[in-house]
């Protein structure tokens, strides 16, 4: 078959799927709010943006005071506003649900974040000196949220990120549908106004990297997200397109993406429907292949609707066994049928092959899009672990003295996500602080 | 289906819906449209001595992103020449019998030039004259509108002139700014005004720029006080109505009342009506949204009145007016208190803190185990569940002083009950009360010395 070129494309299909509220729209969405007292919404934010405030500063047209109620709790409130699932979280337990619709905080939120944000407005100042330094690995939503944190307390601190560009997976992994690159480069930028030193294309490989920085820092964040999607040990798989690679070049090199003409994305998460959606929007025919059922999807059920309603096909109690290629081509992939049976570890239905049950899906791209790996960073640098993710107590410290973790790395429970990486990271500026403050005093005592 | 015509001091009009005299009814054709629309009648844009008017003229008050809960406008009255004005009544009059048309007038404070307008007023057929004495600013440094309309005496001769040499039925149209409404109303009686119509605007300052740090409306760079009016000042309106209508004096001249002041709605409309006015006028709501608004209008008090078993707009006039009381009459014992419907209530909090920051704090939040709480939350705590764990507002009744706060602010309708509780106290008035006991109003002792025996206790 012959390889084929993107066909040309809408310039709104990669636009932000939610259009700016207009000041009007904001307004009148602004005063709808009740101004909740102990406001439930206020509580469901996992950063405990103080929801209700924020909100009535959009409607006294007071928007600088609304971005700095929510970048106080949430430095990166920009992408949060974004990319949160709103819906499982703020939005959710707003007291309107029971009577009308929910107030979009969200968009309500976006709307004073842009405000200051385009107009490079600088909220806040780095704190006096401490004299302390602190070393923060990892520039994703974890890393700025703590190197921001401790920056505002008056630490000192390095930022080591080993890509080209800061942000994590808010640059890389986030579908421009959702959030462009500007915005989460915006916020790599406010991190370095507040005098945080951001170093890209540094690397943490061994032991020796990481005593080397408890060398030079008092303490060190370890905010390394997750790998690259695992293998799935199939026949073929060499020909898989991996879909954090795929949604990775849509973003920051859409002159390397490949799209084919009919795809099929293995997997039913966020990231799978990601990939799949950006597919679809570059013309493909998308099959979305996944063993269970869609009850047992992990994918929110609003993206999954979001999916539906994109034209992405979902293909159910299947499971991938082999990729069918012609010598570099893909031309199929081969699956069997499902049954579910008793419930496995993670209390779903597990999933067992139909024997005889075959089949090949025609299609010219595979991209799976199963999950990420564990971060192998620990085990590297000998540290306890927790379900393969880096163990770390209520402080967010490590099993190492002085070495502190948050974010995806160490998701042993709950489910991964931007907002929870930033409170990760306001822990474990908090921790770091209360523990730099106190040997402080201790020094001086 | 109810009647809504009305004959309001001779003049006779299919419904009570006038546009009162204004920027709406200031042309012929203009009023020819509006008649179309299906206004009862018109009030023509005040005609008098030569003025001329200023650029830019209103101010616009927006809350909360709703826009022109009221104008305040530094407007003059009609800019157009005389005998224009004059001829298109003539003409619209002559098309539109069976409306009402009335006319404004303000002239200087001297009866040969009342005489002069009323003779022109008389020629163009129109059905009555209304007196314009409220106009804030611009004409009252003239010596006419306000200037008039404040001071009784002269309110009383001027509709004299007025009187004395028309057939045609005088409307005085009262401005509020003003102590007691009822003396410049008592003045016109006694000048033989035949209705009265109220209320002019209000004198105002709209609102300074933020901006630039002027006043708006900025003209040239200066600005001045001018008339407020919109749904704003309805409240006001409703209570100058409700003072003319319960007064023994207004009463008994059995003048009709032409009400205005924020009518937007025939909500509005009926509740003037429930107080006593049998002729409804409206500028600012037609001003926002066109004269398309008085089909609403019809529609729905006709609806109302149908639904209600009004036959004619009579049958509800002053409806309500028998409740209008004096603070000294209330009962001093009656007792009601806030009570939550936990079905209805939506834990947004807010009467919570409505009445514990500035009432009596007698609401607790209760948790689902029936412990009360304080407000707060656990901050590893979150996700949309934390909603369905929000402990409950619940009123302690017994320290309950039924202010009614919480169910002004409880944004579902029907939540906050203020229920009516036996006091276990005998009825009493304050006027009674102190005609009984002079003591009571007059030291604390003897106040206190009567809540312990009635047995109120404030904590
Ligand atoms: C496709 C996709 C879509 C998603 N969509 C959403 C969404 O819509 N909403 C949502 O809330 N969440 C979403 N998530 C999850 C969310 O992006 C993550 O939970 C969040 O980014 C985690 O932040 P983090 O800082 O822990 O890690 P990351 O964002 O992964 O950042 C880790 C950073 O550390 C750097 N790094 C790693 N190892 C080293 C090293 N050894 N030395 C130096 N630097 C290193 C990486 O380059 C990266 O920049 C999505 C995830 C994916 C994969
Ligand atoms: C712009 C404007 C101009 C007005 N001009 C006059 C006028 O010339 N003569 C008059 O008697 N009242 C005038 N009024 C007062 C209105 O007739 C009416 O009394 C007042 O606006 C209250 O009614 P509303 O709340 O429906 O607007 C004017 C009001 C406005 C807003
Ligand atoms: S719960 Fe809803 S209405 Fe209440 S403060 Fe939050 S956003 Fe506003
Ligand atoms: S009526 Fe007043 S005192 Fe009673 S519960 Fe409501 S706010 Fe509190
Ligand atoms: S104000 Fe009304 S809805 Fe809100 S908590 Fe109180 S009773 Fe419930």
């Amino acid at each position: 078959m012959p390889d084929v070129t993107a066909p040309p494309l809408d310039a709104n299909a990669f636009a932000e799927t939610y259009t700016p509220l207009s000041a009007h729209e904001a307004t009148v969405e602004a005063n709808r709010c009740l101004y909740c007292f102990d406001a439930p919404c206020l509580q469901a934010c996992p950063t405990h943006i103080d929801i209700p405030t924020f909100i009535r500063k959009i409607g006294t047209g007071n928007l600088r005071g609304s971005a700095r109620t929510i970048l106080e709790a949430n430095f990166l409130g920009g992408t949060c506003a974004r990319v949160c699932p709103v819906q499982e979280l703020c939005e959710g337990a707003c007291v309107l649900n029971s009577e009308e619709k929910p107030i979009a905080i969200g968009r309500l939120q976006r709307y004073a974040v842009d405000h200051v944000q385009e107009r490079g407005v600088q909220l806040f100042q780095p704190g006096p000196a401490t004299g302390h330094r602190v070393a923060v690995v990892g520039s994703g939503p974890a890393g700025l949220s703590a190197a921001a944190e401790l920056a505002k307390l008056g630490h000192a601190v390095t930022l080591l990120e080993k890509r080209e560009l800061g942000g994590g997976l808010s640059t890389y992994g986030i579908i421009v549908l959702r959030e462009p690159v500007e915005v989460s480069l915006r916020e790599v930028e406010a991190v370095r106004a507040l005098g945080v030193d951001v170093q890209t294309d540094r690397d943490l490989r061994t032991r020796a990297d990481l005593d080397a920085l408890l060398a030079e820092h008092d303490a060190v964040f370890l905010a390394v997200g997750l790998g690259a999607v695992p293998a799935m040990g199939m026949p073929g798989e060499e020909q898989v397109v991996d879909g954090l690679q795929f949604i990775e070049d849509s973003k920051v090199n859409p002159q390397a993406l490949h799209v084919g003409q009919r795809v099929a994305v293995i997997g039913a998460g966020n990231t799978a429907i990601d990939a799949a959606t950006i597919a679809r929007r570059h013309g493909a025919d998308v099959t979305m292949v996944y063993r269970r059922t869609e009850s047992e999807m992990t994918a929110y059920r609003h993206e999954y609707e979001f999916a539906l309603h994109e034209g992405i096909a979902y293909q159910f109690l299947t499971q991938p066994v082999r990729v069918v290629t012609e010598g570099k081509q893909v031309t199929g992939l081969e699956c069997v049928k499902m049954i579910l049976g008793t419930p496995d570890a993670s209390g779903r239905p597990s999933p067992r092959p139909l024997p005889g049950s075959e089949f090949v899906i025609p299609c010219d791209q595979v991209i799976k899009a199963i999950g990420q790996e564990k971060p192998a960073l620990a085990v590297e640098l000998g540290l306890s672990l927790d379900k393969g993710y880096i163990a770390v107590n209520d402080a967010m410290q490590t099993s190492a003295p002085r070495v502190y973790a948050g974010g995806d790395c160490v998701r042993a429970r709950g489910t991964a996500s931007t907002v929870m990486a930033v409170q990760d990271g306001k822990y474990a500026a908090a921790a770091i602080h209360q523990h730099l403050s106190a040997s402080k005093e201790a020094a001086h005592g | 289906m109810a009647d809504l015509s009305i004959n309001f001091a001779g003049i006779r009009a299919p419904n009570p819906f006038w546009l009162a005299s204004a920027p709406p009814t200031n042309s012929g054709a203009q009023i020819h449209r509006a008649f179309e629309h299906g206004w009862g009648g018109a009030v023509w844009k005040t005609i008098g001595a030569p003025v001329l008017n200023i650029s830019n003229r209103y101010g616009g008050l927006s809350i909360a992103g709703q826009r022109l809960l009221a104008i305040n406008n530094v407007e003059l009255i009609s800019d157009r020449p005389l005998d224009v004005n004059l001829r298109e009544i003539a003409e619209v009059k002559r098309m539109w019998p069976d409306r009402a048309v009335i006319v404004s007038a303000m002239v200087d404070a001297d009866p040969q030039a009342w005489k002069d307008i009323v003779a022109m007023i008389e020629d163009t057929g129109a059905d009555g004259i209304e007196l314009n004495y409220g106009c804030p600013q611009g004409m009252s440094e003239r010596g006419m509108g306000a200037a008039v309309g404040q001071v009784p005496e002269m309110c009383q001769l001027n509709t004299h002139w007025v009187t004395s040499i028309t057939r045609l039925p005088v409307i005085v149209k009262l401005t509020p700014n003003i102590t007691h409404i009822v003396d410049p109303a008592h003045a016109a009686l006694a000048g033989g005004a035949n209705a009265l119509s109220l209320i002019n605007t209000i004198n105002s300052v709209m609102k300074i720029d933020l901006d630039t740090l002027r006043i708006t409306p900025n003209i040239g760079g200066r600005g001045t006080h001018g008339g407020y009016a919109g749904p704003a000042v309805k409240p006001i309106a409703l209570n100058m109505l409700a003072e003319l209508m319960s007064d023994a004096q207004v009463r008994a001249s059995g003048v009709p009342i032409s009400g205005m002041g924020g009518i937007v709605t025939w909500r509005d409309a009926a509740e003037f009506l429930l107080l006593g006015a049998t002729s409804l006028q409206v500028c600012t709501a037609a001003m926002h949204y066109g004269y398309r608004i008085v089909e609403d209008m019809i529609d729905g008090l006709s609806n109302w009145m149908d639904e209600k078993g009004f036959a004619t707009i009579y049958d509800v006039a002053g409806k309500a007016l028998p409740q209008t009381s004096t603070f000294g009459e209330l009962d001093l014992a009656y007792q009601a208190v806030a009570r939550i419907d936990p079905d209805k209530c939506i834990n947004c909090n807010l009467c919570y803190v409505a009445c514990n920051d500035t009432a009596h704090q007698c609401i607790d939040l209760v948790a689902g185990d029936g412990v009360r709480v304080e407000p707060g939350y656990d901050i590893r705590a979150n996700g949309k569940h934390v909603a369905d764990t929000r402990p409950q507002p619940v009123v302690r009744e017994s320290d309950c002083v039924g202010c009614a706060l919480c169910a002004n602010v409880c944004p579902v309708d029907g939540c906050i009950e203020m229920v009516s509780v036996p006091s276990g106290r005998e009825s009493i008035t304050w006027d009674q009360l102190t005609a009984q006991r002079p003591e009571i109003a007059t030291s604390w002792d003897a106040m206190m010395a009567y809540r312990k025996e009635v047995g109120i206790d404030i904590h």
